[in-house]
């Protein structure tokens, strides 16, 4: 409970520090060290000591699993603006109101890794969603931002809806909004049930964008300011998967016959229009666009399996794919040309930069030694555990296979092409930043067991 | 009234509402065409609540989760509105127009 409170609060008081301060440095200071009190505070709650005591019974558990994560996501908040948040203020004027929307977003994710009612649902959903919009519009003056926002706006409302309906449906055949109350396997052959649990299904595909559902992703991640694409294509993805996993684990994990298999060809999809449609990107940012629809497909593999190896990998997933693409977007904030050929010859002019990136591809291709291997190898092991879908564990190998082509050619037009300079410099302290990520990422691929040491004691 | 009707009459409203997204250009036309769709469920949440209530008898409490649901439904609504209408007007603008036609400079 601190963490969600606590982040409602430190909103406030960023929208309170636009008019305080008159200068970006000290808004910036006060953002970092609001998130790092938020990671003390979401740990300490994790140790059992509880700042506020609020009743939430029937509306919130926060079990070791979610708090866990709520660190994973606030630890990563806090690199991204390390490394990120000087870039937010070529954006616009309003640098204090992004920093006091990203904390009210963490407060929607932390409602949606923690809910046992949909309601909870629902209302933690909006509250990512509708500063989300607001992010992808702000950089007013720029058309596509604005077409990013608008279509990013209509796709998301739509989808609400379509997810209230499937909600009122799971409501009218089990009469309770309590998921662990819902006692579904009663009613198996009931229709409303069912097509309230699709409707349920798709809007939550469409949030996370997994494929058909998956046609707004592109536009919106390329429209949108690099900084805040960074933040909606990492933290708040994986926030919403964790609350997808949730629902489906706790719900519907007794009629799982009957959706399971569409799980697992909605998972292949992914794999298969994320990939091959990234290999013929000409730009750096759309193929992250793409490549994160089909890691989306890569983490739905914990859906197919629905295991205690599941839950696991989608911890290391998270871990793995948050840092390693906003290590990469940090990058290309920076860079003026951000398609393929912007990159060549990055080797040259800054090398320490493009070993971080080579890094950060190396673990999104999911290369052994790297976080992103293991993340894949978790999902896959989870999936052949679970038993039954062996097509899609050998499917989604070859679709990992695909995927190293683009993110090589990353790696192979610094390192093995000449070009101008793109890149408009970084500071000693952003660079720092980025060799903590690579050795994070390293560190998370040789020694997962520290990290899940973490989460059960 | 038997629960069929009312499941009926919000399922078409909710099929208007999707067909109205899918197929109008204007933006502010496929906003109302959601906020139907928001509605739809509005209505089939208060007839369900209302259906439980009378299924459950005794407690007079129950079926309220479904009213009170509403509610926060039209809170949201209204906070989503406030973004939608500032965006759209945002990007009249900038292009003086607002049909989602024009949203296909992305796409290359």
């Amino acid at each position: 409970m601190n963490a969600v409170l606590l982040s409602g609060l430190l909103g406030v008081v960023m929208m309170f520090a636009s008019f305080l301060f008159r200068t970006k440095a000290p808004v910036r200071i006060l953002a970092i060290l609001g998130m790092a009190v938020l990671l003390v505070a979401n740990v300490l709650d994790t140790k059992g000591i509880h700042f506020f005591h609020v009743n939430t019974t029937g509306f919130l558990s926060f079990t070791g699993y979610a708090l866990f994560f709520n660190t994973i996501v606030i630890a990563c908040t806090l690199i991204f603006f390390l490394i990120s948040s000087k870039d937010m203020q070529k954006v616009g004027n309003h640098y204090a109101e992004y920093f006091a929307l990203i904390f009210f977003i963490l407060t929607g994710i932390f409602l949606v890794t923690a809910f046992t009612n949909l309601l909870i649902l629902f209302i933690g959903i909006e509250i990512i969603s509708i500063p989300l919009y607001i992010l992808t519009g702000s950089a007013k003056k720029d058309l596509k931002s604005n077409e990013a926002a608008l279509k990013y706006f209509l796709m998301g409302a739509f989808s609400t809806g379509v997810m209230l309906m499937g909600i009122a449906l799971i409501y009218g055949a089990t009469g309770t909004f309590d998921i662990t109350k819902m006692n579904i396997a009663g009613l198996l052959k009931s229709n409303l049930l069912t097509a309230g649990m699709l409707m349920l299904l798709f809007s939550m595909c469409f949030k996370v964008s997994i494929a058909p559902f998956h046609f707004w992703t592109p536009d919106v991640y390329d429209g949108a300011p690099n900084v805040f694409t960074s933040f909606m294509a990492t933290i708040v993805k994986v926030g919403i998967f964790v609350g997808f996993l949730h629902l489906f684990y706790t719900a519907f994990d007794a009629i799982a016959l009957q959706w399971k298999i569409w799980m697992a060809v909605l998972a292949a999809l992914t794999l298969l229009v994320g990939n091959i449609t990234a290999v013929f990107q000409q730009s750096v940012k759309r193929m992250l666009a793409y490549s994160s629809i089909s890691q989306a497909g890569f983490m739905l593999f914990a859906l197919v399996a629905m295991n205690e190896t599941a839950h696991e990998g989608l911890l290391l997933y998270a871990i793995a794919y948050c840092l390693a693409t906003i290590g990469v977007f940090g990058i290309i904030s920076k860079m003026t040309d951000y398609s393929f050929d912007g990159f060549n010859g990055l080797a040259g002019h800054q090398p320490l930069v493009a070993l971080c990136v080579a890094i950060f591809m190396l673990s999104l291709a999911g290369i052994p030694l790297s976080a992103g291997f293991l993340a894949k190898f978790y999902m896959l092991k989870a999936v052949i555990q679970a038993g039954g879908y062996m097509w899609l564990v050998i499917f989604g190998v070859l679709m990992a296979a695909v995927s190293a082509y683009y993110y090589f050619r990353v790696i192979q037009a610094m390192y093995f092409k000449e070009g101008p300079n793109h890149f408009s410099g970084i500071s000693a302290f952003e660079k720092c930043v980025l060799v903590g990520i690579c050795v994070l990422i390293v560190f998370t691929g040789l020694f997962p067991n520290i990290i899940f040491g973490w989460m059960y004691f | 009234m038997p629960i069929n009707y009312y499941i009926t009459l919000a399922l078409c409203l909710f099929a208007i509402g999707v067909v109205g997204v899918l197929t109008r250009r204007n933006a502010i036309i496929v906003f109302m065409c959601i906020e139907l769709m928001l509605n739809s469920v509005n209505l089939l949440l208060v007839a369900f609540s209302k259906m439980h209530h009378l299924a459950k008898g005794a407690a007079a409490t129950a079926g309220t989760d479904g009213q009170l649901f509403v509610f926060f439904i039209m809170v949201v609504a209204a906070a989503e509105v406030s973004v939608g209408l500032a965006i759209i007007v945002m990007m009249y603008r900038n292009v003086h127009s607002i049909n989602i036609n024009f949203l296909n400079r992305l796409k290359h």
